[in-house]
């Protein structure tokens, strides 16, 4: 297919924590992680809480908690992704799209958080575009976060995220609390995002629309990749997927089987 | 905001009564007889004489009608004369309050801005060594007492080194309008100081805290996963985030500001409201103290009342609640 924008290999995230006194302790977030994310593909990463899949997203981002220790190589376009070239390319070639409304500044009005990192001359022109584009009124820019619904709030972050030089969309979770046409809506953004070209790394618990917009489905369980699907395969009774826990949650599904699972792929 | 401003006025009218009535009833109450504090050591007074300034003062009236009469001359805008000074309350407090203005306006903008800086730089070297420094500062500062820290700069910078004089606001024995603006400097030097970082402590540590909690926020963990660096981080999100508690301290302090004043200028023998006060109740001269009690209570209230209304415009939040 495409060629990869973004390639992990073997990476580990754990954390370093004081346990009684001056005994430390270390917690393994993640272990012997490989993805690749393709041009103009979206790929879903599924887990549970705890999974390790929002640390995924952190580790790329660069914005673990400080105590964290990573090892393991990112690859951005075929460059390690260093702090140095972080700097260069989050916010132009790398966007990120946060789980949680409270990523929003809630003393600056929206319209200015969709202008930082914009070309300062162009930037109202581009913000008011944005704004059309995901359906919210130019009056609402010079709204405060506290004064937007959270649907309206959502599209905010959207608009952050969209930029001319992006190549890269990381979504953590974009959809939950979200009735069903607003979850229709932010995934036919991610869809439309990547059709113009850009790699999109889906981060979300919800199966379903993991599987109707990306082309491949990674699950994540304990901190490790268990398998990565094609979506397709998540279908009927799944009898395409690969990967015996991948059956397992999609049989688990109450639309399907409703089933608890066996123990075969431990 | 017609209503909020009549209910703000009606509030301040309250406060001046209450404070007022309380002051008045302290000083009435306390062991000091103003008479004898009035002519002193001088025993040629015979019992007649000090009958009639009894009865020219008033004293032979019941404290309630002492009290109104004086608080009708005040509605009327006359503070009374100072008994102390035998000069209309007024021109011993206009005399006093610049000095005591220009103390407390160098102490507060020293502490406010200094404040504010050790905090940030304390939140974002949280647990190193800078951190450790100012918080260590910090706690000591505002365990320690006005007074006694001003007592402790003049023993080490007046006394010991020599570099500041030991009181007043000029060189001992010179006319006050002879007193060049440098001498003026060289004293206001130590009691500035004084005040100034006794009020570092407490916005310096409600600074790092809030901006600990800002740099840890979501916000600020965006921000960064969009490329912004440190400074855009501190310029958008951090300063209008973390400003708001330093700037309701800040005009919260005018109160602590205006006490720690009373002492530091008692200390170091500055001529201010704060050592006037001082004066004032030791001699009981009522009229002046309480014509200081109120401006003193109006200087508070203004405070607090800036505060609000600055906290409105930096967060909208509290605008529209209000």
């Amino acid at each position: 297919m495409n060629t990869p924008i973004l390639t992990v290999s073997e990476l580990d995230v754990s954390f370093t924590q004081y346990a009684s006194g001056l005994r430390t302790r270390t917690l393994t977030g993640i272990a012997g992680l490989n993805i690749e994310v393709r041009e103009g593909e979206i790929l879903a990463v599924i887990g549970a809480s705890g999974s390790g899949k929002t640390l995924l997203a952190q580790a790329i981002l660069g914005i673990l908690p400080r105590n964290a220790d990573v090892t393991g190589e990112i690859r951005f376009r075929g460059e390690r992704l260093t702090a140095a070239r972080r700097r260069r390319t989050l916010g132009r070639e790398i966007s990120y799209i946060p789980q949680s409304v409270t990523n929003l500044d809630p003393l600056m009005p929206v319209g200015e958080q969709v202008r930082i990192g914009l070309d300062p001359k162009t930037a109202h022109q581009e913000q008011s575009r944005l704004f059309a584009r995901y359906g919210l009124a130019s009056e609402a820019a010079r709204l405060y976060p506290f004064e937007l619904s959270g649907g309206m709030l959502r599209r905010v972050l959207f608009a952050t995220s969209v930029r001319d030089t992006v190549r890269l969309i990381i979504a953590d979770e974009p959809t939950p609390g979200l009735h069903a046409e607003a979850v229709e809506e932010v995934l036919r953004h991610l869809r439309e995002l990547a059709a113009d070209g850009v790699a999109v790394l889906l981060i979300t618990h919800d199966i379903v629309s993991a599987v109707s917009v990306a082309e491949r489905v990674a699950v994540m369980n304990g901190g490790r990749l268990i398998t990565v699907e094609p979506a397709a395969a998540f279908t009927g009774d799944g009898d395409g997927l690969g990967h015996p826990f991948a059956r397992d949650l999609w049989r688990a599904l109450p639309q399907n089987r409703f089933s608890i699972g066996g123990v075969e792929w431990h | 905001m017609p209503r909020l401003l009549l209910l703000r006025v009606l509030r301040l009218a309250t406060l001046l009564i209450g404070v007022s009535v309380l002051a008045f009833a302290l000083v009435h109450n306390s062991p000091i007889d103003p008479i004898q504090a009035y002519i002193g050591a001088n025993v040629d007074i015979t019992d007649e004489q000090l009958a009639r300034l009894r009865e020219q003062w008033g004293l032979d009236r019941s404290p309630i009608e002492q009290y109104l009469a004086w608080a009708r001359e005040m509605i009327q805008g006359n503070f009374g004369t100072s008994t102390l000074y035998e000069a209309p309350v007024i021109d011993v407090m206009g005399a006093r309050f610049g000095a005591s203005l220009a103390l407390m306006g160098v102490a507060w903008t020293m502490s406010g801005v200094l404040g504010y800086l050790l905090g940030v730089t304390a939140a974002t070297h949280r647990g190193r060594l800078a951190d450790r420094l100012i918080s260590w500062y910090s706690y000591t500062l505002s365990a320690t007492p006005t007074f006694w820290l001003g007592i402790v700069f003049l023993v080490v910078f007046s006394v010991w080194l020599g570099w500041f004089p030991v009181g007043l606001a000029g060189p001992q024995g010179v006319p006050a309008e002879d007193v060049t603006f440098a001498q003026r400097l060289h004293h206001f030097v130590l009691p500035s100081i004084t005040l100034s970082a006794v009020g570092v402590a407490n916005i310096a540590m409600h600074t790092r805290e809030k901006m600990t909690d800002v740099l840890n926020s979501d916000y600020v963990a965006f921000a960064r996963a969009r490329g912004e660096s440190d400074w855009q981080i501190f310029r958008n999100h951090g300063f209008r985030n973390s400003v708001v508690p330093a700037v309701t301290l800040q005009f919260a302090y005018f109160a602590e500001l205006f006490g720690g004043s009373v002492l530091a200028e008692t200390v170091f023998s500055y001529p201010g409201l704060g050592s006037t006060l001082t004066e004032a109740a030791l001699g009981g001269d009522v009229p002046l103290l309480l014509g200081i009690v109120l401006v003193s209570a109006v200087f508070v209230f203004t405070g607090n009342l800036i505060a609000d209304v600055v906290n409105a415009a930096i967060d909208p939040r509290i605008r529209s609640r209000a």
